[in-house]
């Protein structure tokens, strides 16, 4: 019996939830709109003093973002465990992590990249400088897939669970303390002139830890969630 | 060599023996911490001088400084229990890890207000965002997450197994957390407040301190131990142990509701 | 003794401290044995219905 090979299986994989979510367009649209609005409130509620609104734009931005993931965090197994597909993955000759390492990218392009290309527009809503705004988006291609990461390790620990939204917004808060400093961190060092690489540096640094421990860990906790 | 303690630990292990055990320990653990607990408290509010900077608002280090290494202490302990349940799948480490939860978020809790009610006066306000404060508050979370993944799942052993996993991940987190919050702070030069800074504290006020923090682990035993009993109790409930003990339980109940229907009929005849 | 419940003037601080202290404590250790207790009874319930089932009828079918 001949498996099909490690590439071109997760080619399969990669494909097929981008089909899913090319097919289911709208979802896709949501999280966008939620930044949107969100940034939208805060003048509202801090007043449109320019000042103002320039000191808190990376941090909101940020914030946004990280809020945004979060409502689309809760969805990325949920059909494929409804419809058993993920059990069949569990099952397949391919090495597990290897797999949901594909899920999450899939995960991680339809969600946070759409995000991640309005961000200069919201930072801009905001009056970022615009010197400011690689930095952002630097900051958030180094932080979005480090979340995405990270929220599909405690995804897949709710995965036998029924709800898990409240829940899966407290297990990650404690993880993405990190995260956002450092993320928040950079874009507010280069809005005050300073040397932001060092910050950029350690998201890097996390960032490569997880991409080899995280599909592991994911792998693992789905293992122990659909035991039943 | 020393064969007989795997062998003594995997006696222990069982269910019926460790509730044995707990129940024989229990009572011992509670008299020692209370013990331990009012000589500490005479020691520290009544015999210690007061502080000649903060005068005896200082005092509230006797419970802040125990309860704030206890909140660690048990973190470490329900991260150890966590691994050796994941690996060996030994049923005791899965409740001592998820009955060590409720009692180190109470002391988490109980640091988090005593240091707002020791900052207050000393600062001039209930919360700074301080390193120290700020990873103790993520760890308050950390510890909310775990009792909340553990409870949302039907099957107990289950939930039991998926929060040990996310306790193992949030120890790995709670050093980082504690790296970044120190950057953050670098970084920002709010209002930084030296919490107790390098000065020697004196041998009157480090032996109730010291004394105190043998009291709430005698006290972690003490009400680890109840916990893990309830629990076992109803995790086996289908066996014969605890059949025996519930028929205890009812007969010991029975009876003293027997006297006490005695005695009403006797007080109105 | 009215001195030392005083505190010297941080009796605000220090009493609340020591009560929500013990307060916690107390009521994290009674929990258990509450529950203890309700479980043992749901549990000696459950024992007797099926004791009374299996009087009813000796040989379960």
């Amino acid at each position: 019996m001949s498996h099909a090979p490690l590439a071109s299986a997760c080619a399969a994989v990669l494909r097929r939830d981008l089909t899913l979510a090319w097919r289911r367009r709208g979802d896709i649209v949501m999280p966008v709109l939620y930044a949107l609005i969100v940034i939208t409130l805060f003048p509202f509620a801090l007043g449109p003093e320019e000042a103002l609104l320039q000191r808190i734009a990376g941090g909101a931005v940020l914030v946004t973002m990280l809020l945004a993931m979060l409502l689309a965090l809760d969805a990325m197994f949920r059909s494929d465990i409804e419809d058993g597909s993920l059990e069949q993955l569990m099952l397949s000759p391919q090495p597990l992590a290897l797999m949901l390492g594909m899920k999450i990218l899939a995960h991680w392009i339809t969600t946070a990249l759409p995000l991640i290309v309005i961000a200069p527009l919201l930072a801009g809503m905001l009056h970022l400088p615009t010197a400011v705004m690689p930095v952002l988006v630097y900051a958030l291609l180094l932080s979005t897939p480090l979340l995405s990461l990270l929220g599909a390790v405690l995804v897949a620990l709710t995965a036998g669970t029924r709800r898990s939204g409240m829940l899966l917004a407290l297990m990650l808060l404690p993880l993405c303390v990190p995260v956002v400093i450092f993320a928040a961190g950079a874009v507010a060092a280069a809005q005050q002139g300073l040397p932001w690489l060092a910050p950029i540096a350690w998201l890097g640094a996390a960032l490569v830890m997880a991409l080899v421990l995280a599909p592991l860990a994911c792998a693992t906790a789905l293992r122990i969630a659909l035991d039943a | 060599m020393a064969n007989w303690i795997p062998l003594w630990v995997h006696k222990l292990s069982s269910p019926p023996n460790f509730y044995r055990f707990a129940g024989v320990v229990r009572p011992w653990a509670l008299a020692l911490a209370l013990i331990t607990g009012a000589v500490a408290l005479y020691g520290g509010l009544v015999l210690a001088p007061a502080d000649y900077q903060q005068g005896d608002a200082y005092r509230i280090i006797f419970i802040h400084v125990p309860s704030a290494w206890m909140s660690l202490f048990i973190y470490g302990v329900m991260a150890v229990a966590s691994f050796i349940s994941l690996v060996w799948r030994i049923k005791l480490a899965e409740v001592v890890a998820m009955e060590s939860a409720p009692i180190g978020a109470a002391f988490t809790f109980i640091t988090l207000v005593t240091g707002s009610l020791w900052g207050k006066p000393m600062w001039g306000t209930w919360w700074t965002w301080d390193a120290r404060l700020t990873s103790e508050l993520v760890l308050l979370f950390l510890y909310l997450g775990v009792i909340g993944l553990y409870h949302s799942f039907e099957d107990r052993r289950q939930g039991a197994r998926a929060a040990a996993f996310l306790a193992i991940i949030g120890i790995i987190n709670v050093p980082i957390v504690h790296f970044s919050v120190n950057w953050w702070n670098t970084l920002h030069q709010g209002s930084t407040v030296r919490i107790l800074g390098p000065s020697k504290i004196s041998g009157d006020m480090l032996w109730p301190l010291l004394t105190m923090m043998a009291a709430t682990k005698f006290y972690y035993i003490a009400s680890l131990f109840g916990r893990v009993r309830t629990d076992l109790l109803s995790m086996e409930s289908g066996k014969d142990w605890v059949k025996q003990i519930a028929d205890a339980y009812g007969s010991a109940s029975a009876a003293s509701a027997g006297r006490a229907g005695a005695a009403e009929k006797e007080s109105k005849a | 003794m009215s001195a030392f419940l005083a505190m010297g003037g941080y009796a605000m601080y220090v009493w609340p401290a020591y009560a929500v202290f013990f307060i916690v404590l107390i009521a994290d250790y009674l929990n258990p044995s509450l529950r203890r207790r309700r479980n043992l009874r749901e549990l000696r319930s459950r024992m007797a219905r099926q004791a009374a089932r299996q009087q009813r009828n000796p040989t379960p079918p």
